[in-house]
């Protein structure tokens, strides 16, 4: 089993680490600064960290919702949350250029711009916070919030002072994945975005351009930035996350 | 809490970005009739695109099945160096993009890859063909079977288990008899999510085939192809075959969820 | 601070968990809520809180109505079974949460939660977390934390109900210490009459919605005015229609007026007393309690058919209250 996960993961692995050093480190350096390259990452990160906080605030409301509401339709919205888990993402990326694109029935037409990669990205992302912070307010102790409304805190002073720092490590593990997606997302972009370089190209899209015009190493050595930057950033939501649960562990 | 102004926000928020624009899928494709839709969904190469999604599927979910419950018992009952190795590669899949992912294997086994030269040898083609789409598919959805599982497998524990050994069982009998069943509904769900993304799978598949039309074209790269030789109209219909699809698979989520959770 | 409980009623679905309840408690009183599962005393309790509303009556703390009033609001010291304790905050923290909600300067603060970690004795505590605290150091912090703002009503919900027996024990003792020191009213809510029976000075016994008697610990014993509060607080057997105490029926072997025969099962030594359980002419299991001294005076086998005489008995009416022999 360990040969299985050797084949299937380690070595895809290791040959991307080894063709991006093909060239050399002069090779690397070229790769990775080129202005396209650069202006894909930065486009990337950036509306990933974006989207990622979004979602953390509408994840944790929905979540919410769920949780502590009743209302007719609510196992269905339950059950809608997980749609992109189930949707292809190129069918994604179709159905919102369908509403937010040239044809658009209600006149809003993003597509082509960046707010359509954000559109996107919110869409694959969406259940990743919904779905980790979910069972943390399930288990909530709700004698906690009685406590703290009986010393005189308000209801936002009770979110804020008890619930909130409860849930934080939810938020961050849906976080966490949610940025991982976005930042390698690919289908749901290719259309609704033209991929225009500079504007609307994402990295994913000029790693796959590269491999297109046959540049395997420039391919790989941007894919390797665009890894151990993301690995970088979970990092530091795992230092967060550590610190919010070291009371758990004292 | 203004418990109805949260309402109303999660809402819309759920509305605008995944209800409406789903609505809108049905309406475009049959917007100028069935006959058209059926027309773009059965030329040949649609079907011959549905038919590869279908084989890579069928091949792809067992083996992740069988290989998912394998490191599930491996993780959870034994001890081993480099177990916690294994548990973060087993999440790779998930942090990786599929992009990168086709990449790697371009060049594992590429004609000019680590592999290439042996296959190459012995006349099998992998890249731009199936296996290697096989191999992106297997990758992508390597590591839900086993997520799903690990965590049902610690709360049970293995005192029944052991009960099964003390009466005499052996080690198939144990597994077949005692663990699979109480994990059933984990393995389950974990195959319901497996399957959603190994029939979704879009970027890594678009690099390792090639994209030949009528030879190396799954449904979700079909639909890419159609959107951009302007025939949207085609590229809805495989759309809403595929949206359908999902859908199905969100009502056995639904379905299946509340067994999960409280097995 | 005095509260009066008036007419309050309040179900859940189909469940009546108080019917048309009304209680006076004195300021600066101790008092339970004594009642088996289910009798409403938890949702009692949660009412004069604020936790919970009542659909139908009234609650008054310090003369006024304060039945529209938040929890937030009320001032009242509430003391959970499960703690609550704010799992992610220090001790110091918790204790002082009532306080900086308050907005009060932080040196104000800091002496306040000193004194009262002194108080609980959880001094040296004050950085740890609850989860490195016992059961019985957690239910302490909780107590300091309703504390600290100083409330008008200290309120406990089966506040020992989740610790061992001999911890009960020592932390019943303390809250008797505690009010004697700080005065404040309270009202703690158990099923345990020997606990009420301990901390009370005053006790409300509950059954199924509504109150049954309110007195001081030795009225309920010695003048229990239902079937009910006579069984609850304290053994007693049924003789006949009257409900007699297991010391105050005596045993001998003549027939004796206004007795019952009874066979003797069973005779168990318990240090200074001596417990005689027979079953009577009816069938009826009976439980004596005698002196070791009488025990030895009478000389009982097992097996003796004897007669057993009440010296103060008890028959209830059911449709009014009750008759006293």
């Amino acid at each position: 089993m360990t040969t299985f996960l050797t084949i299937v993961v380690v070595l895809p692995l290791a040959a991307l680490f080894w063709e991006s050093t093909k060239e050399g480190a002069d090779g690397f350096w070229d790769a990775v600064s080129s202005p396209a390259a650069v202006a894909a990452l930065k486009l990337t990160i950036g509306t990933s960290l974006v989207v990622s906080l979004v979602n953390a605030v509408f994840g944790t409301i929905t979540a919410w919702v769920l949780v502590r509401d009743d209302f007719p339709g609510k196992t269905m919205m339950n059950a809608v949350i997980d749609l992109p888990f189930a949707l292809p993402t190129i069918v994604a990326g179709l159905t919102l250029l369908a509403l937010y694109g040239p044809r658009s029935p209600i006149g809003v037409n993003v597509a082509y711009t960046r707010t359509a990669i954000v559109l996107a990205l919110m869409f694959v992302t969406l259940p990743f916070v919904v779905r980790t912070v979910q069972p943390v307010l399930q288990e909530l102790d709700r004698e906690m919030e009685e406590a703290a409304k009986s010393l005189g805190a308000s209801e936002l002073g009770t979110f804020v002072r008890v619930i909130l720092p409860n849930i934080l490590p939810g938020i961050l593990s849906g976080v966490t994945l949610a940025f991982a997606k976005a930042v390698g997302e690919f289908g749901s972009l290719v259309i609704i975005t033209g991929n225009l370089p500079f504007k609307t190209e994402v990295s994913s899209v000029y790693i796959f351009g590269r491999i297109e015009s046959g540049d395997t190493a420039a391919a790989a050595a941007v894919a390797v930035v665009l890894l151990v930057l993301s690995f970088g950033l979970l990092l530091c939501i795992g230092v967060i996350r550590h610190v919010a649960t070291r009371h758990e562990r004292a | 809490m203004p418990r109805l102004g949260l309402r109303s926000v999660a809402i819309l928020y759920l509305t605008a970005i995944l209800v409406a624009p789903l609505g809108l899928v049905f309406y475009r494709t049959f917007e100028h009739g069935f006959a058209p839709a059926w027309e773009a969904l059965t030329t040949p190469e649609t079907l011959h695109a549905f038919k590869l999604t279908l084989i890579i599927t069928l091949i792809a979910v067992p083996v992740n099945t069988v290989f998912g419950v394998i490191c599930a018992l491996a993780i959870v009952r034994q001890r081993f160096p480099g177990k916690g190795v294994l548990n973060a590669f087993i999440d790779l899949p998930l942090a990786l993009s599929p992009v990168v992912v086709g990449l790697a294997l371009f060049l594992l086994y590429g004609r000019t890859g680590w592999f290439g030269g042996w296959f190459e040898q012995h006349d099998i083609q992998v890249l731009f063909a199936l296996p290697s789409m096989i191999l992106a598919t297997i990758f992508v959805s390597l590591p839900f079977v086993a997520r799903e599982v690990v965590p049902t497998l610690r709360e049970i524990g293995d005192e029944q288990e052991q009960a099964a050994r003390t009466l005499g069982a052996n080690n198939w009998q144990t597994f077949w008899r005692i663990t699979l069943p109480s994990i059933r509904w984990a393995v389950i769900y974990g195959v319901i999510l497996t399957t959603a993304r190994s029939l979704g799978e879009y970027g890594a598949v678009a690099v390792v085939s090639g994209r030949l039309q009528g030879q190396t074209e799954t449904a979700t790269l079909r639909v890419q192809e159609r959107y951009e030789s302007f025939d949207v109209a085609g590229a809805y219909a495989v759309s809403l075959v595929l949206a359908l699809l999902a859908v199905g698979v969100l009502l056995a989520m639904t379905l299946v969820r509340p067994k999960e959770e409280t097995a | 601070m005095s509260i009066q409980v008036r007419n309050v009623s309040k179900r859940f679905n189909d469940f009546v968990a108080l019917d048309d309840v009304s209680l006076d408690v004195e300021g600066g009183a101790l008092t339970a809520l004594l009642g088996p599962s289910g009798s409403g005393k938890s949702t009692l309790l949660r009412i004069i809180a604020g936790l919970e509303s009542p659909d139908a009556g009234e609650v008054y703390i310090s003369g006024t109505d304060a039945t529209e009033v938040k929890p937030q609001k009320r001032n009242v010291g509430f003391v959970f079974q499960h703690y609550a304790a704010f799992k992610h905050m220090t001790v110091r923290e918790n204790v002082a949460f009532g306080l900086k909600v308050r907005k009060q300067p932080k040196a104000e603060i800091r002496e306040r939660v000193s004194e009262l970690l002194r108080l609980v004795q959880l001094e040296g505590f004050g950085d740890r977390y609850p989860a490195q605290l016992s059961g019985g150091q957690r239910q302490r912090m909780a107590l300091a934390r309703a504390l600290a703002p100083q409330p008008d009503v200290l309120l406990l919900d089966e506040p020992f109900g989740a610790l061992d027996a001999r911890v009960r024990a020592e932390l019943r003792a303390w809250l008797r210490r505690l009010h004697e020191e700080v005065h404040v009213t309270t009202i703690f809510v158990t099923h345990d009459q020997a606990e009420a029976m301990d901390v009370a000075s005053q006790i409300a016994v509950m059954n199924a919605g509504h109150i049954e008697q309110v007195g001081a610990p030795t009225d309920l014993y010695d003048e229990p005015e239902t079937e009910f509060v006579m069984r609850f607080v304290g053994d007693a057997n049924r003789i006949g229609a009257h409900w007699v105490r297991p010391h105050d029926l005596d045993v001998s072997h003549d027939a004796r007026d206004g007795g019952v025969e009874a066979i003797v099962d069973r005779i168990s030594h318990l240090g200074f007393d001596a417990r005689v359980d027979l079953t009577a002419a009816d069938g009826e299991p009976v439980s004596i309690q005698i002196t070791r001294e009488r025990l030895e005076q009478i000389e009982l086998e097992h097996g003796q058919i004897v007669w057993l005489v009440p010296l103060r008995r008890r028959a209830f009416d059911p449709e009014a209250l009750l008759a006293v022999d």
